[in-house]
């Protein structure tokens, strides 16, 4: 026995295709209807009801109506999903703080929709984007800090500081923009890496822990890479630098740490220059870019390998799973992007409006209740950030998934303690699983300490960096009329000089008819 | 009491639709087009659109695709229509059913069901991208094709084929000098519906894991990262490219209609 989740309810998706689309219809609506939300909201305040703008990710929080065998027995608590967690919330705050709240929740495909829309007028108090655009957004001075009440332990309803991930918070401490961390502007609420899922019938683990797997001409139009360029672009820069990734002189400097976050953002010209090519000799070998659709094709076993988000590969393997279908995870030996999605307060949302920001606080509290947690974990299958802190709940939810049954022979020790609390050598958050879980969905969803060690964040880059990553993709994807060869300039020729003097024919003979 | 609209009042939803979801994102994407980051006028995207590589590139590879395309479209159309319209089967409109059928079932779905297919003929998707494309287009607007073919040859007056016969054109001469230039309206009007959509739908090339940019995804990769001013030039100038062929196009089947009174 494997895994006893059922498979996540809810197609998920983190990459993008529509946002021209979204963002042009968003610009036509914030033509049409100017300052419409904002009006509601200064009405409903007077009423004593708050209104929280919320915009997140696609299926990205519980939306409750679970049947009723799917109830979570944990010890001797039930978790069950009745009602969707946006109605529960509005009904929690009201019993709480009898304050009455409406939350108008909305969705966005991609980071850059979200921001698109942002700029295009809509109003949100709150959304929940990645880490690079919530540097970004912390970098244009958009965000609202989180108060201090917020992070106040002894408050029995601050369920966010005091679940949080000891490891999640020193991320939040740690990494920096203009000197402020980012703690102090967002809470984190899933997160993961990226790797590579695999076909071990027809792939050794040893080739895919590796990001040049996507350059492997052993296979050959056989594996698939993310279709937009951030997650295409690292990757790349891992291939370029794998020698000194691997260094064990490199891995074992002091600051260790800094200088891979370095090198894995690093934006100068002649880096992107190599990137291109490189870019260039992965798209020349790999099947496809893909958003959504490389979790279907390893499914069907149409690709051997594609690189996957965490959460995602749990959802691929869970599938495949139910074909009796078996695939593995992979962390790349090189480093791995670490990933966050978060949730923050708009200064254009927010204001001055106090009651607003602590209903907006209240949100992400409620939904850092280990129950919540844990349901939200269930639908969507991506890894919360909440550890439960002194609450047993999620561990025990990771051992209801993962667990080794008790008769089970083949067993391995996978040690989690860094993520609930703080220590990896803790005993009592050790996960007893089967041998095979340890590379696949377990170690997916939460990576072990070693693969963490590789880990770097993806920054957001400047301007100038980004337009020249933005370049380079658009470079790499292009068709050039040097591609041709010879032979198909010849043909090409061919072609255009029969067509031109069939019109030509046409068209003099028509006129020969007329005289 | 009797309700009674004039000929404008009845004009008015559609007028307001137009201004609205026409006009008005039309000038959106002008404004854009020749304005640049600072909103200033320039006419730099006007000239990078034919300096880039990878714009005239994109446009050299949609151009092929769409020719080719609609190539396939008129090859395999052509004799279906005249079969169709000629024959005296006496459940024809059955058949003719049969090929508009496809349009009936949402495209994305019909595609994917081409991708399942292609996988098992050709082993590996990722093997033929270029070929793939021109099929998927090929299947994909084929109705759009036999629909206008069908309905000239259908009112193709048999005298016409009479009048050639009896002055000793033999079958071969008939289809090139009569029922060719005669049915002209309707291949043309088929070749504009297949040619230009074929050129942006990146959908197509997406879900059959193309991974060259056509003029669609170009003016979206441009959109995704904020660069409104050269996607919507991109957008302008595909724009003014349609408008030539359409304008082209309608002129040669005015002039087709008005000889077929003559004659």
């Amino acid at each position: 026995m494997t895994d006893k989740r059922q498979k996540p309810r809810g197609a998920f998706f983190r990459g993008g295709g529509c946002a021209a689309g979204a963002a042009l219809l968003a610009a036509f609506c914030c033509l049409c209807a100017p300052g419409r939300s904002a009006g509601a909201a200064q009405k409903d305040a007077g009423e004593q009801t708050v209104t929280l703008r919320v915009c997140s990710w696609e299926e990205y929080i519980d939306e409750g109506g679970w049947d009723e065998d799917e109830v979570i027995s944990l010890g001797e608590r039930d978790v069950f999903g009745e009602k969707p967690l946006v109605k529960e919330f509005e009904e929690w705050y009201y019993e709480t703080y009898g304050v009455r709240v409406n939350v108008e929740y909305s969705t966005f495909g991609t980071n850059e929709e979200l921001y698109s829309q942002m700029n295009l007028g809509n109003v949100y108090d709150m959304v929940c984007p990645s880490d690079y655009m919530i540097m970004k957004l912390m970098k244009e001075e958009k965000l609202e800090p989180l108060s201090e009440g917020f992070f106040d332990t002894s408050e029995e309803q601050n369920y966010y500081v005091k679940g949080v991930s000891p490891y999640i918070r020193d991320v939040f401490e740690e990494n920096k923009i203009d000197g402020k961390p980012w703690a102090d502007y967002a809470a984190g609420y899933m997160w993961g890496i990226t790797g590579i899922v695999y076909n071990p019938r027809e792939v050794s683990e040893e080739e895919a822990s590796t990001w040049s797997i996507l350059t492997n001409e052993r296979f050959y139009r056989q594996v698939t890479v993310k279709d937009n360029v951030r997650d295409a672009y690292f990757p790349t820069l891992a291939i370029l630098n794998a020698e000194l990734l691997t260094d064990d002189a490199f891995r074992n400097r002091a600051d260790y740490r800094e200088q891979l976050a370095a090198v894995m953002n690093d934006t100068a010209p002649e880096t992107i220059l190599a990137a291109e090519e490189k870019l260039r000799e992965i798209r020349g070998n790999v099947y496809s870019f893909e958003t959504d659709s490389g979790k279907a094709d390893m499914v069907t076993g149409k690709v051997l390998a594609n690189t996957q988000w965490s959460g995602d590969a749990v959802y691929t393997m869970d599938q495949a799973e139910e074909d009796d279908f078996y695939l593995c995870w992979a962390v790349p030996e090189e480093c791995t992007n670490l990933w966050f999605d978060g949730w923050v307060l708009l200064k254009d949302g927010i204001g001055d409006d106090v009651a607003k920001k602590h209903a907006a606080e209240a949100f992400i509290n409620f939904l850092s209740m280990p129950e919540n947690a844990v349901r939200n974990m269930y639908y969507i299958g991506y890894t919360s950030t909440i550890g439960g802190g002194e609450d047993g709940l999620v561990f025990d939810y990771l051992n209801w998934c993962y667990g080794a049954e008790e008769d089970e022979s083949d067993t391995v020790a996978y040690p989690v303690g860094y993520f609930f609390s703080g220590d990896n050598e803790d005993e009592a958050y050790v996960v007893t699983t089967s041998a095979e879980q340890a590379g696949r969905q377990l170690a997916a969803q939460y990576p072990s300490w070693e693969e963490i060690g590789r880990s770097a964040v993806m920054n957001y880059f400047d301007d100038a960096g980004n337009a020249a990553i933005n370049q380079m993709w658009i470079n790499i994807r292009c068709f050039r009329l040097d591609m041709l060869s010879g032979a198909q300039w010849a043909a090409a020729a061919a072609g255009g000089v029969l067509l031109a003097v069939l019109v030509l024919r046409f068209a003099l003979k028509k006129r020969g008819y007329h005289q | 009491m009797k309700l009674h609209f004039s000929r404008k009042q009845l004009g008015l939803p559609y007028a307001v639709f137009l201004v609205c979801f026409v006009a008005a994102p039309l000038l959106v994407v002008l404004y854009y087009a020749f304005t640049n980051g600072e909103g200033r006028f320039t006419v730099q995207n006007f000239a990078n659109f034919f300096t880039s590589p990878n714009t005239i590139g994109t446009l050299c590879y949609s151009l092929a695709v769409a020719a080719s395309s609609t190539l396939c479209c008129v090859v395999i159309a052509y004799p279906t229509a005249y079969f169709l319209a000629r024959s005296r089967l006496r459940r024809k409109t059955v058949l003719l059913v049969l090929f508009i059928a496809p349009m009936w079932i949402n495209f994305t779905l019909r595609v994917a069901a081409l991708k399942e297919v292609l996988t098992v003929l050709e082993g590996n998707l990722a093997y033929h991208p270029f070929f793939n494309t021109v099929l998927g287009m090929t299947y994909d607007f084929l109705p759009f094709m036999i629909l206008p073919l069908y309905t000239t040859l259908e009112k193709l007056d048999n005298s016409y084929l009479e009048a050639a016969a009896d002055l000793g054109a033999d079958a071969a001469v008939t289809f090139l000098k009569v029922t060719l230039p005669l049915s002209m309206p309707g291949l043309i009007s088929g070749v504009t519906m297949v040619f230009l959509p074929s050129m942006t739908n990146y959908v197509i090339l997406d879900m059959l894991y193309n991974s060259t940019y056509i003029m669609g995804s170009l003016i979206g990769s441009y959109f995704n990262a904020y660069d409104w001013h050269s996607g919507s030039m991109i957008s302008i100038v595909l724009l003014a490219i349609i408008f030539v062929i359409t304008w082209a196009t309608n002129g040669f089947g005015e002039e087709e209609t008005s000889r077929g009174a003559i004659l």
